[in-house]
């Protein structure tokens, strides 16, 4: 047992773990962080793969790593949209939901805003 | 050598950096500029998709460019092949379309320096195109992944661009699906490394063998995509989301967008898994398409609002798609029918979809609402528009001539041909319960009955909404040379290039 | 040595217990401060796996902005007013919660480990390459030389995210600045402690960026790091978040992949064809590159934890 087989085990504990968070909570915002707690986990599958790389007196594989840079960058900006969204929902509805009764009515009629 | 850059392979990096080019100008001019500009770019764009399909028809080989001077593995190869083409070409008519139908709706008032949703639909829509172009000529699955969050992050504002608390719903809903199936598709990646230390298609499908690695990394990747492409039972962020999207959003939305995750899903298992055994993999997903086509078809016809029931035709009309799985795996005789069909289907929704939602957004403008119940008369004082919608309600049903009919036409052959009858008999009964949906539309509306106009629909978007009606309906009489053109650059056997 | 497997598994247990607790926490703040801790912890784990590029972007991005976007989310919908709805969620959806994420963390487990040996590797590509672009550090090649064009467009994702963001405003808000971070009236205390932070922070977020040619760092790591200086002067209130429709702002958004772009089309002419670059002036042209990108960066990511523009944000 490598620390890098560690660390992947650990990936794969916490993409578990987020995917359960992800399941159960019902807030959004909690399951955005369940969301970045999956993502986390990926990243650390990159990191295992990177770490089984070492070559060529790298110890290391590099291009994984990049990807994984990427995918943090990429990940945060997700994440802050997620968030624009859920504040503006909750500003202009007073609450959260992502519960489709909510918003829809049995009979919609349609005619708000659909000058579309 | 496979990575290697072929003459006129530049055009691929030209066609996205075009509408990525777009999306800078746009930004930082802002205002009304981000219209001019996106209009700008719309006929550059359609020429450069001409070009490159010229290009791959002229050669008869896929255009390839390995970006950087780098090569596979360690480099990113753009690879354009007979279907990249063919959706570069269709996405750059619907994307024309879109955006001159939008500028009645999202031009920047005069008086105000920028306004926020002009700006946003403007730069959204060239984003869009960008992902697009890339999903379809991008020959690295990490290079993919980026394409699909630049798609994902580009649709979502639009469908809460007006601001009401339910599209904000839908938004959010559709960014958490999107999140999960980006993450399920990312995850596959790091798997597919791990095993063979690239993520370029070409080289991958000749490393490929059965490993557990590759198995969890394919089952991973196929969950994300589909719940991208909102196949049954991932499908319930889609109706809401198109139905309340701006008319002209829904069209590139349902039209092209959902369209991209599926492109991948082919490329996935015709392209970098052919070599694995796995037929079980076709019936899978041939059987949650026939249960996305009956579902959401009797769903369709439940529907009260014009937009829902249209939203869950696409729903249905997805599933359709999906039959390509088991009619167009390995190098049977009717591989090659099925591959056609699937493609056509693709094709002909995108368009007949596209025509559809525009008509429909000229429809709820004019008489203020979208109740299908109240549609009484309607045609005679909307001839156009109902004619569109005839038009794509023909090519929805399968019936001849239009390119659904084609399309469905091919799959029941090849249903047939390789005693796969199940799907022939979801085939038949799916067209009958879009028949079902198409009637519910348009036989009111042919009645008598008079029904109040707030305002004419204007005449140039009525014609747009028909010419992409009409692509459909003049899809079926593609020429022979059309489905030979599909088939370049496709893997038949095991490795093959 | 015995201790270094103590310490990993140490680390692997309290990065374990720490991600439980963010999901099995009651209130969402508490959750969050969860969050960050265990991105600090993650941090360390990348060091173990000899990523410290990874490890600063995780600590940067990953754990610092990342909280400070989901703490000031929180703290705006408890301000608000408004509720999370959702009823609680039963038992029996709990344990199939339960079964399924256990079967996918066994699942992957079990995958990792039995990966393909001996494992596939580009390292002997890089390593070949990097004499090319005269840089020392083959995660800098990797992001932007080889595989540059997927770099050029992540740039433009967030460009896309910050105008997401954007878009979610009030009509009549739009053109204003975003509501600002933090409590309106700042004790003295943070006033001291960014004065005397932030130009350090500046100054080090400066030559990680530089460093990051041949070293770990780079335009990501310094850029967050700068950015992370821009949000606490914000929340000091020493600094106010521009017009979202300042020239200035939009301009240095861009700047980045508007540089990368025009670099990119340039390789035609000076080098082996799109984003290559010429044989032997490689390195300056990167570096050239980064610095734009480590403006945007600075800027776009406290724009994205900003918000949308707001109709309170006085201007």
């Amino acid at each position: 047992m490598t620390p890098a087989v560690l660390a992947g085990l650990v990936g794969a504990a916490v993409v578990g773990l987020g995917l359960y968070g992800l399941i159960v909570d019902p807030q959004p915002l909690r399951k955005l962080l369940a969301f970045n707690l999956i993502g986390s986990g990926v990243f650390l599958v990159f990191g295992i793969v990177a770490r089984r790389g070492a070559a060529a007196g790298f110890e290391f594989d590099p291009v994984p790593q990049a990807m994984v840079i990427t995918g943090i960058v990429v990940a945060f900006a997700a994440s802050a949209l997620a968030v624009a969204l859920i504040l503006r929902l909750s500003e202009t509805s007073g609450g959260v939901s992502l519960d489709p009764a909510v918003w829809t009515k049995p009979d919609d009629k349609g005619e708000k805003g659909d000058g579309q | 050598m496979m990575g290697a850059t072929t003459p006129g392979g530049f055009l691929l990096v030209l066609a996205i950096l075009l509408p990525v080019g777009g999306v800078l100008l746009s930004f930082v001019l802002g205002g009304r500029f981000a219209e001019r500009v996106a209009l700008a770019v719309t006929p550059l764009g359609l020429a450069l998709a001409l070009a490159i399909a010229a290009g791959v028809a002229h050669s008869g080989q896929p255009l390839v460019y390995a970006v950087g001077g780098h090569p596979p593995p360690l480099g990113i190869a753009l690879r354009a092949d007979g279907i990249s083409a063919v959706m570069l070409v269709a996405a750059a008519l619907i994307f024309a379309a879109s955006g001159f139908y939008a500028r009645a709706k999202f031009s920047t008032p005069p008086g105000v320096a920028e306004s926020r949703a002009p700006l946003t639909f403007w730069i959204m829509l060239q984003a869009i195109w960008a992902a697009l172009t890339i999903v379809f000529v991008s020959g690295d699955l990490f290079n993919l992944y980026v394409a699909l969050e630049l798609l994902t992050f580009a649709a979502v504002p639009l469908v809460c661009i007006d601001g009401r608390p339910e599209t904000l719903a839908a938004a959010l809903r559709y960014l958490l699906f999107a999140l999960f199936g980006s993450i399920c598709y990312l995850l596959g990646a790091a798997l597919f490394f791990g095993a063979y230390g690239t993520l370029d298609i070409a080289l991958l499908a000749q490393r490929v063998h059965p490993l557990p690695a590759v198995w969890a990394a394919a089952a991973l990747m196929t969950a994300g995509l589909l719940a991208k492409t909102a196949l049954f039972p991932l499908h319930l962020w889609l109706p809401p989301a198109h139905a309340n999207a701006p008319a002209a959003a829904s069209a590139v939305l349902s039209g092209l967008v959902v369209k991209g995750s599926f492109f991948l899903l082919l490329r996935l298992w015709f392209y970098v898994l052919p070599g694995l055994p796995a037929p079980a993999v076709g019936a899978v997903l041939g059987t949650l398409g026939s249960a996305a086509i009956l579902f959401g078809s009797v769903l369709a016809l439940r529907q009260a609002r014009l937009k829902l029931l249209i939203a869950y035709s696409t729903i249905a009309q997805i599933g359709y798609l999906f039959l390509i799985f088991p009619l167009a795996s390995g190098a049977h005789s009717w591989s090659a029918d099925g591959w056609s069909g699937g493609v056509m289907q693709i094709l002909a929704h995108a368009f007949a979809k596209a025509a559809m939602f525009l008509a429909a957004g000229l429809l709820a403008e004019s008489l203020g609402h979208d109740q299908i119940a109240k549609l009484t008369g309607a045609a005679r004082k909307m001839p156009l528009t109902f004619l569109t919608l005839g038009l794509g309600g023909l090519s929805l049903m399968g019936l001849p001539p239009s390119g659904g009919f084609a399309a469905k036409w091919l799959m029941l052959r090849a249903s047939v041909a390789s005693g796969q009858w199940l799907w022939a008999l979801v085939i038949l009964a799916g067209g009958l319960l879009a028949a079902g949906y198409v009637y519910r539309i348009l036989a009111p509306a042919l009645g008598d009955g008079a029904v109040a106009l707030k305002a004419p629909p204007q005449r140039g978007r009525e014609a747009v909404a028909l010419s992409l009606a009409l692509v459909a309906v003049a899809l079926g009489f593609a020429p022979n040379s059309f489905f030979d053109f599909i088939e370049i650059g496709r893997p038949i056997v095991m490795g093959t290039p | 040595m015995n201790l270094l497997p103590i310490i990993d598994v140490g680390l692997a247990l309290l990065v374990l217990g720490i991600a439980t607790w963010t999901i099995a926490a009651r209130e969402v703040f508490g959750a969050v401060v969860g969050y960050v801790v265990y991105g600090l912890l993650l941090s360390l784990v990348w060091v173990r796996l000899y990523a410290p590029d990874v490890a600063l972007t995780e600590a940067a991005v990953g754990g610092g902005v990342t909280g400070v976007l989901l703490l000031t989310a929180g703290a705006r919908l408890r301000s608000g007013g408004g509720k999370e709805a959702g009823e609680a969620t039963g038992l029996p959806l709990r344990v199939v919660a339960a079964v399924l994420s256990l079967l996918v963390a066994l699942g992957l487990a079990a995958v990792v480990l039995f990966l393909p040996e001996p494992p596939a590797t580009l390292a002997p590509e890089a390593r070949a390459g990097l004499a090319a672009t005269g840089l020392g550090n083959p995660i800098t090649a990797v992001l932007i030389s080889y595989r540059s064009f997927d770099t050029m467009l992540e740039k433009i994702v967030l460009v896309l995210a910050l105008t997401g963001v954007w878009s979610v405003a009030a009509d009549g808000a739009w053109g204003r600045a975003p509501a600002p971070i933090g409590r309106m009236a700042p004790d003295g205390a943070l006033t001291l402690l960014t004065q005397t932070l932030a130009p350090l922070g500046i100054v080090v977020g400066l030559h990680i960026f530089w460093v990051g040619a041949d070293a770990p760092g780079g335009a990501f790591q310094g850029g967050a790091l700068l950015a992370a200086m821009w949000m606490i002067v914000m929340m000091a209130r020493l600094a106010e978040a521009p017009r979202i429709d300042a020239r200035w702002l939009r301009l240095a958004l861009i700047a980045g992949p508007a540089v990368f772009f025009l670099a990119g089309l340039a390789g035609v002419a000076w080098g082996d064809g799109f984003f290559s670059y010429p044989p032997g002036f490689a390195k300056p042209i990167i570096l050239f590159i980064e610095a734009f990108m480590l403006l945007t960066i600075a800027v776009t990511l406290p724009m994205l934890v900003a918000g949308p523009p707001s109709k309170g944000a006085g201007r």
